[in-house]
């Protein structure tokens, strides 16, 4: 309820903060570090685009924010919550980089898209009217509604993208994280997802995207953040932080293969 | 012989109390394994299945020497072998299908030692091969009880224990709780392998918790499709399981995985889509189009 009033009440002056990670450093069970003292705060209604190498620790980073890796120092909020609460208040929608899904499985596309409304829904799973349209729209959104019954390994490595992005816009979550949404998708399509994330930030919705198409960011990201090294090396706003200098520091300075 | 003769002949069993009962409550036992067999086999837990029911022997003997419901004693060692599987594969660097197969044959041993040592194991040896035909009031109520308690357990749960099935990263995302859709699907499953005890015994209760769901697989892309198929091959094998077995005086729950397996076969090599006839087909017209396509270029060329 106090979060619907506050949401209601226009912030004109410093917006919200939507994610804050605060120096977190993680592991996976080997032991050695994926991501050290990393930092980064979004505001509400914002895009931030996550920008780094192949492993520099960007999936790593959405794992964490999301709970999946547990930090060994450092805190995560999710609109000053644990990553937890948020999910069970349905605040999160998560679009991992590869769908480690059993491509085989008997759903179609729109059983995927209904997956995404069920925390809206009550125990039983009842899908109501506003479900459905709900994921009718977000099929749409995604230009994947002449596909709605297919099963979902008949489909193309960025039909599939698509359809799991129509899912993420099905649950509604004010957060959306997005990891390497344009991998294998051509370009009308990313054109179409693009405009499709600036008019969810208009209407108050916070994502980090990570990408490696260095053309777009300038164009729809209202923040960088710049990861190397296994940290975040700089984040803010667009114009200041996304500098060929800086662009150097991350791709061309750090060494390819960083010895930790 | 005379149709009225060959019609006596056929429906001699059901003139027998124990025969159409055995029929009953193997139609009921081939219902609740096949809905879940579905989700076993699409979460890959085959393995688990065959673990499960395994592990349950010693728990059966257990349960005989200290005269208490044996499947009290199978549902205790069912779900004691999947949280020590669950606790050596945190704990160790092994493969889990390597620490699946220790656990259970271990315990299963474990089981056959006791086994050997209580004298009278005439009663015990039902639970190994099963004995549907001779299956007393007190093991079909506690059939029904458990077959029903495990149906609507499922039926409540689909739609999230498919998603856990399919998805399991996004159902936690969604702040679903994995962790008991996980112990959920497993006690279910040690729940119907308690269940299904009584028609096929330990030996073969895997390939009822398996096979159905594998032959449906092949049949459709629709999880509904999938489960009602499911059921309907399940059915069958056990209802015409138990009435073969009567006519060739053959072990019931042989007669009835057998069945199974020929359904499966069937699958296999005439399913619509995913059938190995259907697939040989498919790949022919590919290369016909593929060879007219270049026939085509070359005319153009
Ligand atoms: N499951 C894992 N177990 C152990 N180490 C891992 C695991 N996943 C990733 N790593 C390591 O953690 C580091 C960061 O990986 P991460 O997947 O976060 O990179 P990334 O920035 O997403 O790369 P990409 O652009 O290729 O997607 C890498 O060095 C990687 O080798
Ligand atoms: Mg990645």
């Amino acid at each position: 309820m106090n979060q619907q009033i506050q949401t209601q009440i226009p912030t004109t002056s410093a917006r919200s903060v939507a994610l804050e990670v605060d120096h977190v450093s993680v592991a996976y069970a080997e032991g050695k570090l994926a991501l050290r003292n990393a930092t980064l705060k979004l505001a509400s209604g914002s895009i931030c685009g996550l920008i780094g190498l192949n492993g520099s620790g960007k999936s790593t980073l959405f794992k964490t924010i999301m709970g999946f890796l547990t930090p060994l120092e450092g805190t995560v909020l999710v609109e000053k919550l644990s990553s937890r609460e948020a999910q069970k208040q349905g605040l999160v929608a998560y679009v991992p980089q590869s769908e480690e899904v059993d491509w085989n499985f008997p759903v179609s596309v729109w059983d995927v898209v209904l997956q995404g409304r069920y925390g809206h829904m009550n125990w039983l799973r009842q899908t109501k009217a506003r479900d459905l349209e709900i994921a009718k729209q977000s099929l749409e959104r995604v230009g994947m509604t002449e596909f709605k019954y297919r099963q979902i390994g008949e489909l193309s490595g960025g039909q599939r993208k698509r359809a799991f992005l129509a899912r993420a816009l099905a649950q509604e979550g004010k957060i959306m994280l997005l990891d390497e949404p344009f991998g294998g998708v051509d370009a009308s399509t990313e054109a179409t997802i693009i405009k499709l994330l600036s008019e969810l930030r208009d209407l108050g919705h916070t994502m980090l995207i990570s990408t490696h198409d260095l053309d777009s960011v300038g164009s729809f990201c209202d923040t960088v953040a710049l990861i190397a090294n296994r940290t975040v090396l700089e984040y803010g706003d667009t114009k200041t932080v996304f500098t060929p200098e800086n662009l150097m520091r991350v791709f061309g300075g750090a060494p390819s293969h960083p010895k930790n | 012989m005379d149709f009225a003769t060959l019609l006596t002949t056929l429906t001699a069993p059901f003139q027998y109390d124990f025969m159409v009962r055995a029929t009953l409550v193997s139609a009921l036992i081939g219902t609740v394994c096949a809905v879940l067999s579905c989700f076993v086999i699409l979460k890959g837990w085959s393995l688990m299945g065959d673990a499960v029911s395994h592990s349950v022997l010693p728990g059966v003997v257990l349960a005989y020497i200290l005269n208490i419901p044996f499947a009290i004693g199978a549902f205790v060692f069912g779900l004691l072998s999947v949280v020590s599987i669950g606790f050596i594969k945190s704990r160790t660097r092994i493969k889990e299908d390597t620490v699946i197969g220790v656990v259970f044959t271990t315990l299963f041993a474990l089981g056959i030692v006791m086994m050997s040592r209580v004298s009278s194991s005439v009663h015990l040896s039902h639970i190994l091969f099963g004995d549907i035909l001779g299956i007393s009031d007190s093991d079909i109520v506690q059939t029904v009880l458990i077959g029903g308690f495990t149906l609507i357990s499922i039926f409540i749960l689909r739609k999230d224990l498919l998603l856990f099935c399919f998805d399991p990263t996004h159902a936690r995302s969604i702040g679903l709780n994995t962790t008991f859709l996980y112990y959920a699907l497993l006690t279910v499953l040690a729940l119907t392998i308690v269940a299904a005890l009584q028609a096929v015994g330990i030996i073969l209760v895997v390939a009822m918790l398996v096979t159905p769901g594998a032959t449906a697989y092949l049949l459709t892309d629709k999880f509904e499709r999938m489960l009602l198929l499911s059921v309907v091959s399940s059915v069958l094998s056990c209802v015409f399981g138990t009435y073969i077995s009567y006519f060739i005086d053959g072990a019931t729950g042989g007669c009835i995985v057998v069945l199974q397996g020929i359904f499966f076969i069937l699958a296999f090599i005439f399913a619509p889509k995913h059938g190995v006839i259907a697939k040989n087909r498919e790949r022919q017209r590919q290369q016909l189009e593929d060879r007219s396509e270049f026939a085509v270029q070359s005319a153009d060329d």
